[in-house]
């Protein structure tokens, strides 16, 4: 499958130069691809670039014309098989229906505290991450059910642990933001921004340590971080994009860029708008993608973890994207033009895959509508077994924080208070 | 496996503290100590820490240590001299100075099972990795219910060193000791440094191991046990440096050298003061502390930090909860002053901890002060 499907027309003059009036300033939308004749690796200053045309980023996203443009020349080498479209098709209804029963499940009460829904964004968790082996690791922030979803794990456990049970991916003691799983390799879930990137760099740095140190020649583990725009202003994006460089380890840094964080605009918080130039500033190719188009993304994700698996180092990919809910299901949102929202409604990506599957007769209507009933019922089976789940015993709540609790004390008899044979039983006094 | 050594609760190792002496000889820190003699033997804490840490690197190749200027420098302190050349700098990682960002990656690391010694030049820069001890370290394996323990050590001098100023010069102990999740350290003698330091490299679970800047150039005698390669401290266990019957009182790291001191002073007027180690800050070992106090009926706390929340503060609480009846005189407490530490020498030794505080505080709690002597 060639590239040819994201390079852009015609190269026209970079403008440095952005006016700022309003908060709207004239940005530049340009996609350097990797696996083009652009050296980006090494030269901070790529001598060569496809620009597409300048287009306010408020409104339309006059981008996205071009890329649809585009991506029709390209049906004629049709993008995926039948089985790919179908697995990347019930992957973004899955994120979606689980979303939506989210937060029907949150204004019921049955779930609580903060939580923060994917809605939109599915092209991008699945575009990437439905590449990546079960020993690929996956961190992200706490945005992350749809995250733990396509890794693998089943929406019973995401859903329990949303609602608290103890049947739970984290027997209830992590919850929304926090979403864990060693058999599948999620990292987490992290409340604070900017604090799974450098995890996940550890994580990338294990991989190679196993394969140079520890002389497992077969490790070629890739690490996705997932992260928003509003973590790319913090130090910790910074330090890590410098030692994954340098060291040059096995991570994809994927920014959804939603254009918010929270109520800030990307535009009100950052200098320079455009995160994906942050990453030839610190030697790695840096990319920017279209978020809302499956395809495009698993493009990126492609080169990007195949350069990572090489052990060619990091890329820092920027996929354009939108969040059709609030910032969380506590914010009313009032901040965003509705004209914007509809604009990005109207890419929605699991409508634009649904139209490609059936226009290029990759799938009939009817299959698609019989994966959509079949993830309904997954999703409505999940929360009748979260329903059913049995909350924590009161023990629990003195379990699990050490690996080792012998360090967890010496109790008044002198002996290690985890040997007490109350301690389990949460009368233990701590 | 673990080697585990019972210490012996007794005074003969305690005695001898030779403090401002030099190192009798200097031995090249990559070599092992090989002959063992009956004689008592002495080891810096510095060589402690470097032989601990060279021990464990070589027998585990999951084990490697990062940090700022640990390998070709030789460390900030010398701690980690001679590991770069013997084990080179896929193990040995000289770091940007970036805090947050290395210790997120030991964090990474240790989820997936290696087990990183992250060293920081002083603890005070630990402040701007404080987000990766505390949330991604010392919570992670509750949050995710025991699936990913982190198995990593955070070390590194804490507390005042001489002439350094406010920035760096504050002791962290109560700090990371009241997180859950953390296991902190505070060894004081070279064996000390040597079994605590092993077991916590061998430990599952996210270790603080506050080192200090002025003992790493004391020699300390050790025992031929210590030198052995399995030999490792159990985690939540103080030690009882000197047995008295008078007054308990506890210290940790340099404290426990002046508290010594303070107990030496003390028996020549007749006060037998028990001097307990504590070395492990968390979890606290109340047991040890409260069957002094029994025995003892007064108690002296001593550390170097700020005194509110502090540690003294919470042992005090710990005997009241546990051994109010016994006492019989107010907990007394002796900290540092309550202010950013100061540069001028002589304001700096106000507000640190002196020999003569601890001894005031002990007779107080003795009720043999001297009328109108100004408190401490």
């Amino acid at each position: 499958m060639s590239f040819s499907a994201t390079k852009f027309a015609q190269p026209l003059p970079l403008n440095t130069t952005s006016p700022r009036s309003n908060d709207k300033p004239i940005l530049l939308k340009t996609s350097s691809f990797l696996g083009s004749t652009h050296k980006l690796r090494s030269n901070p200053h790529p001598t060569k670039f496809n620009h597409s045309i300048s287009c306010r980023r408020s409104g339309v996203v006059a981008v996205s014309d071009v890329v649809k443009q585009k991506k029709v020349q390209s049906s004629t080498n049709l993008l995926i098989t039948k089985e790919e479209g179908l697995v990347l098709y019930e992957d973004m209804i899955l994120g979606r229906s689980f979303e939506d029963m989210c937060a029907q499940m949150y204004y019921r009460g049955k779930m609580f505290g903060f939580v923060h829904l994917y809605n939109g964004q599915e092209a991008v968790s699945t575009g990437f991450i439905k590449l990546l082996k079960k020993e690929d690791s996956v961190v992200s922030t706490y945005r992350d059910h749809v995250h733990a979803l396509s890794k693998g794990v089943p929406a019973r456990a995401v859903m329990s642990e949303l609602f608290g049970k103890t049947t739970g991916c984290c027997r209830g003691q992590g919850g929304s933001m926090h979403m864990f799983s060693k058999e599948h390799n999620i990292l987490g879930g992290f409340a604070f921004i900017g604090e799974g990137i450098p995890v996940a760099t550890g994580a990338a740095f294990t991989s190679k340590y196993r394969r140079e140190v520890l002389k497992e020649a077969d490790c070629d583990h890739v690490t996705l971080a997932f992260f928003g725009d509003g973590t790319c202003n913090n130090g910790q994006f910074f330090e890590c994009l410098n030692m994954a460089a340098l060291w040059k380890l096995p991570i994809i840094f994927v920014v959804e860029n939603n254009l918010w964080a929270i109520g800030m605009s990307h535009l009100r918080a950052t200098s320079d708008p455009e995160i994906w130039k942050k990453g030839p500033a610190f030697g790695m190719p840096g990319v920017h993608v279209d978020g809302m188009d499956v395809f495009k993304v698993r493009e990126v994700a492609k080169e990007a973890i195949g350069r990572a698996r090489r052990g060619e180092g990091p890329t820092l990919v920027e996929c354009e994207t939108y969040r059709f809910r609030g910032h969380s299901l506590a914010d009313p949102d009032e901040l965003r033009d509705p004209a914007e929202k509809a604009k990005y409604a109207a890419r929605d990506p699991i409508v634009a895959l649904k139209k490609y599957l059936v226009e290029n007769k990759l799938a009939s209507e009817q299959e698609l509508k019989t994966i959509e009933k079949k993830i309904d019922e997954v999703v409505e089976e999940a929360v009748e077994f979260a329903d059913v789940s049995p909350h924590p015993s009161r023990s629990q709540l003195l379990e699990n924080v050490f690996a080792d609790p012998k360090g967890f004390g010496i109790g008044p008899d002198g002996r290690y208070r985890c040997e007490d044979p109350k301690f389990t039983e949460g009368t233990a006094h701590v | 496996m673990w080697g585990v050594i019972r210490q012996k609760m007794s005074t003969g190792s305690s005695s001898l503290l030779n403090i401002g002496q030099p190192l009798q000889r200097i031995r090249p820190a990559a070599s092992a100590f090989r002959n063992y003699s009956s004689a008592a033997k002495e080891m810096t804490v510095r060589e402690a820490l470097n032989s601990a840490l060279d021990e464990e690197m070589s027998a585990d190749p999951t084990v490697f240590l990062m940090g700022e200027e640990v390998g070709e420098y030789q460390g900030a302190y010398k701690i980690s001299k001679g590991l770069l050349e013997k084990y080179g700098p896929e193990r040995v990682l000289d770091t940007p100075i970036t805090e947050a960002g290395f210790t997120g990656i030991g964090v990474g690391a240790a989820y997936h099972g290696l087990r990183p010694v992250v060293e920081f030049m002083t603890f005070n820069f630990s402040m701007q990795a404080i987000d990766h001890i505390i949330n991604s370290a010392a919570k992670s394996n509750y949050m995710s219910a025991g699936q990913l323990s982190v198995p990593i050590v955070f070390r590194g001098p804490n507390g005042a060193a001489a002439g350094v100023g406010a920035q760096h010069s504050q002791c962290y102990a109560s700090w990371y000791a009241s997180c859950p999740g953390l296991k902190v350290l505070t060894p004081y003698s070279s064996e000390d440094a040597r079994g605590l330091l092993k077991s916590a490299i061998r430990d599952p679970d996210p270790v603080v191991f506050l080192e200090n800047e002025l003992l790493y150039g004391e020699s300390f005698p050790i025992s031929a046990e210590v030198l052995d390669s399995s030999f490792c401290i159990p985690i939540g266990k103080a030690k009882i440096e000197k047995e008295g019957k008078d007054v308990t009182i506890t210290a940790f790291s340099k404290m426990v050298g002046y508290a010594l001191k303070a107990a030496e002073i003390l028996s020549k007027e007749g006060i037998s003061a028990e001097v307990i180690n504590l070395r492990s800050i968390r979890p606290l070992d109340r047991a040890t502390i409260n069957a002094s106090v029994r025995k003892t009926n007064r108690l002296v706390t001593v550390e170097e930090g700020f005194p509110q929340h502090g540690v003294g503060a919470e042992i005090c609480t710990s005997v009241i909860e546990d051994s109010f009846g016994y006492l019989d005189a107010p907990v007394e407490r002796i900290a540092g002053a309550d202010v950013p530490m100061p540069y001028a020498a002589n304001l700096e030794r106000l507000a640190v901890p002196q020999v003569e505080d601890i001894v005031r505080a002990a007779k107080r709690a003795c009720y043999r002060a001297e009328p109108g002597a100004a408190t401490a």
